[in-house]
C-alpha cells in the first residue's frame, strides 16, 4: 500500500533558451501535503502544470498517482484536480453554476451533479452566494469557489498553486483548516506557496526551488536545522534590526560573529539569539551570497 | 486494490458539447452588450436604412425589399464577431486551463461559443425579418425558398463566427480580438448590399462583384423576392463553404498552439 502519488526524476525543462528546471527529483507519499517553496520566478508554476499535463516536459520521468504524464494523460487527468495560481471560475455564472457545470463536465448525472453542487456550496460555506455571479464574489469567496470545483469528484491528488496568495489571514485560516481537512480523506496535496508560514503550517514536508532545482528538501524541523543551531539578530539602541547571522550556536562561530559585529556596530547594540525561523532558511537557500557562508 | 489507482469516468463528447453550449447561451443572455447587440441593432438598422438612407438611394419606396437580405449580413456580422472576444476571453483567464486537466475535449468550449452565436444571430434575423415585414417588405418566397434562404444564412452564420473564433484564438487579448475582425464587418458595405454594385465606379465594382459577400446576397434576395437566382447560389454555397472549412482548420491550428501542450 506505500504508494507514492508523485514521483519525479531528473526533470529538466526550457522555454527556448531559458532553462527553468535543471533536474528536479522529488517524491511525495499518497496522503500527504507536500509544500514547494520558491520566489518568484523559480518555476513552481511550470512543474505544477508539467505533472498536471499542460506543461511537456524535456527530459527526465513524471509519475502522477502511478500514471506517466507523457504516455498516461487520461489515466492521470482522471487522477488529479488542478486549482490554478490565478481563479478559475466562470464569473458570468453564478457560483452554484458553477459548480454544476463542473460535475457534469466530471462525469456527474444531472441529479449527482446537483446533489454534489448543494453538498460543496455548504461545506465551503457559499450557500448565501450560491445564486450570486461569481463576478460580484469577494477574493476569499472566489478562492473558496475555485477549491469546491477542484474536488466536485474524488480525485486522489490535488495541486494548488500558490492557494491563499491575496487572501487575509482569516480567509487563509479558513482554508488551511479546509486543506487539512482534504488530508484527512486521503487526498494527497501538492501546494506551492511564498509564505514560509503556510509551509510550516501545512506542509508534512517541503521543498525548496531555486536555480531551477530543489534547493533543499525535508520537515520544517529538518529545514531549519539545517540552517545551524541559533541566529543572533542585531538591534540598534532604537531597536531597529540591523544584521541577522546564523551561526552553529557553537562558541568559536558566536565569538566570531560578536567580534565582528564589535568593530562595525555602537557598543549599544543589542544581541538576541534564537533558533532560526522558516524565513531564515529561505533566505539562506534562495540567495546564493549567504547560502555558501551558512551551509559550509 | 490501491486506492491512488482509481480512475474517474468521463463524460461523453455530447454531454461535453451541451454542457458549453449551455454555458455559452446563458453567457450570451447576461452578457447584456451583447443581447442588446442581437436584439436592438437589426432594428435600429433596418429603421435607418429604410427612413434615413432609402429615401435618397431609391425613390420608389421599395427600398426596404432590397436592402433585407444585406441588413441580415450586417448584422450576423456584427453578431458574430463578438464570438472572438468569447473565445479570447477564455483563452486568457485561466479557465482554459482548468478544462485542459479535466478529461474531456476541451476544444468543445469554442464549439459552445459558436453554437450560441448562431442562435444569437438566429433571433437578429428573425428581428429583421419581423421588422422588414412592419415595413412594408414583401417577400414572394414559397416554403422551399424560405428554406433554402435560412440554410444559406445559417451557413453564412457559421462561417463568420468561425472565423471570429480563430481571430480570438490567435489574438493576445479580448481587446484586441475586438479589433481584429473591423474588416469582415465593413466587407457588406461593399457589395450588393445596399446599391447595386454598377452605381459603383468601374475600379470598385470589380472588388465588390468578385468578393464573397455579393452573391450571398444576390442568391438571398432572388430567393426572398424572386427572381433570377443564376450561378449566385453555387457560388454563395462554394464561398461559405471554403471559408468555413480553412477557418474550421485554422481554428483547429490555433487552440493547439494556443491551448496545446508546450
Ligand atoms: N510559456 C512560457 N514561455 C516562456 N517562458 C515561460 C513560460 N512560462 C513560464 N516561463 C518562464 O519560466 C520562469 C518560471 O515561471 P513560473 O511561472 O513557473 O514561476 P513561478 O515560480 O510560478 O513564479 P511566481 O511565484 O511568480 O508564480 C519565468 O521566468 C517565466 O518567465
Ligand atoms: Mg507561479
Amino acid at each position: 500500500m506505500n504508494q507514492n502519488a508523485i514521483e519525479v526524476k531528473g526533470l529538466v525543462k526550457s522555454f527556448g533558451k531559458a532553462a527553468i528546471l535543471k533536474g528536479v527529483n522529488l517524491t511525495v507519499p499518497s496522503g500527504t501535503i507536500f509544500a514547494l517553496l520558491g520566489p518568484n520566478g523559480a518555476g513552481k508554476t511550470t512543474l505544477i502544470h508539467i505533472l498536471s499535463t499542460l506543461t511537456k516536459l524535456d527530459e527526465g520521468s513524471v509519475k502522477v498517482a502511478g500514471f506517466d504524464v507523457e504516455s498516461e494523460q487520461k489515466e492521470v487527468k482522471r487522477s488529479i484536480s488542478l486549482t490554478g495560481q490565478f481563479a478559475a471560475v466562470d464569473e458570468l455564472l453564478t457560483g452554484a453554476e458553477n459548480l454544476r457545470m463542473m460535475c457534469r463536465l466530471s462525469g456527474l448525472s444531472t441529479d449527482d451533479a446537483n446533489s454534489r453542487t448543494r453538498e460543496l456550496l455548504r461545506q465551503f460555506d457559499l450557500e448565501d452566494a450560491a445564486d450570486k455571479r461569481a463576478k460580484a464574489y469577494s477574493g476569499g469567496m472566489r478562492r473558496r469557489l475555485d477549491l469546491a470545483i477542484s474536488l466536485v469528484t474524488h480525485r486522489p491528488v490535488l495541486f494548488l498553486d500558490e492557494p491563499t496568495t491575496g487572501l487575509d489571514t482569516i480567509s487563509r485560516r479558513t482554508l488551511w483548516e479546509m486543506i487539512l481537512g482534504l488530508k484527512q480523506q486521503g487526498i494527497t496535496v501538492f501546494l506551492t506557496t511564498q509564505y514560509l508560514e503556510e509551509a510550516d503550517e501545512l506542509a508534512d514536508e517541503i521543498a525548496v526551488i531555486h536555480g531551477g532545482r530543489i534547493v533543499a528538501s525535508g520537515t520544517a524541523d529538518e529545514l531549519k536545522s539545517r540552517v545551524g543551531g541559533e541566529v543572533i539578530e542585531l538591534r540598534n539602541s532604537q531597536d531597529e534590526l540591523i544584521g541577522t547571522y546564523p551561526t552553529s550556536g557553537g562558541l568559536a562561530d558566536v565569538r566570531q560573529v560578536l567580534n565582528s559585529a564589535a568593530h562595525a556596530f555602537h557598543p549599544d547594540t543589542k544581541i538576541t539569539i534564537r533558533k532560526p525561523s522558516m524565513d531564515d532558511v529561505f533566505l539562506a537557500l534562495t540567495s546564493t551570497a549567504t547560502k555558501e557562508a551558512s551551509i559550509s | 486494490m490501491n486506492s491512488a489507482k482509481a480512475v474517474q469516468k468521463s463524460p461523453s463528447l455530447l454531454t461535453t458539447n451541451l454542457v458549453f453550449i449551455g454555458r455559452s447561451l446563458r453567457h450570451s443572455l447576461r452578457n447584456v452588450e451583447s443581447l442588446l447587440m442581437a436584439i436592438l441593432l437589426p432594428i435600429f438598422l433596418m429603421l435607418l436604412f429604410t427612413y434615413v438612407f432609402g429615401g435618397a438611394i431609391d425613390t420608389t419606396g421599395q427600398y426596404v425589399t432590397y436592402v433585407v437580405p444585406g441588413i441580415i449580413l450586417l448584422c450576423a456580422g456584427f453578431g458574430s464577431s463578438s464570438t472572438a472576444i468569447d473565445v479570447a476571453t477564455d483563452m486568457t483567464n485561466g479557465i482554459i486551463d482548468r478544462f485542459r486537466t479535466m478529461p474531456i475535449r476541451a476544444v468543445s468550449v469554442v464549439t459552445g461559443h459558436v453554437v450560441a452565436s448562431v442562435a444569437r444571430n438566429m433571433l437578429a434575423t428573425c428581428i429583421v425579418i419581423g421588422v422588414a415585414l412592419l415595413l412594408g417588405f414583401q417577400p414572394e418566397a414559397g416554403l422551399s425558398d424560405w428554406l433554402f434562404a435560412l440554410g444559406l444564412v445559417v451557413l453564412f452564420i457559421l462561417t463568420y463566427t468561425w472565423l471570429f473564433a480563430a481571430i480570438g484564438l490567435v489574438t493576445g487579448s479580448p481587446a484586441a480580438a475586438g479589433g481584429y475582425g473591423f474588416v469582415l464587418l465593413f466587407l457588406p458595405y461593399l457589395s450588393s448590399a445596399f446599391v447595386p454594385t454598377n452605381t459603383m465606379p468601374s475600379w470598385l465594382q470589380g472588388f465588390a462583384n468578385h468578393q464573397p459577400i455579393t452573391p450571398v446576397i444576390e442568391a438571398l434576395r432572388a430567393l426572398l423576392i424572386g427572381g433570377p437566382i443564376g450561378n449566385n447560389g453555387w457560388i454563395a454555397l462554394l464561398w461559405c463553404a471554403g471559408i468555413l472549412l480553412l477557418s474550421l482548420i485554422w481554428c483547429a491550428v490555433a487552440f493547439r498552439m494556443r491551448a496545446g501542450r508546450r
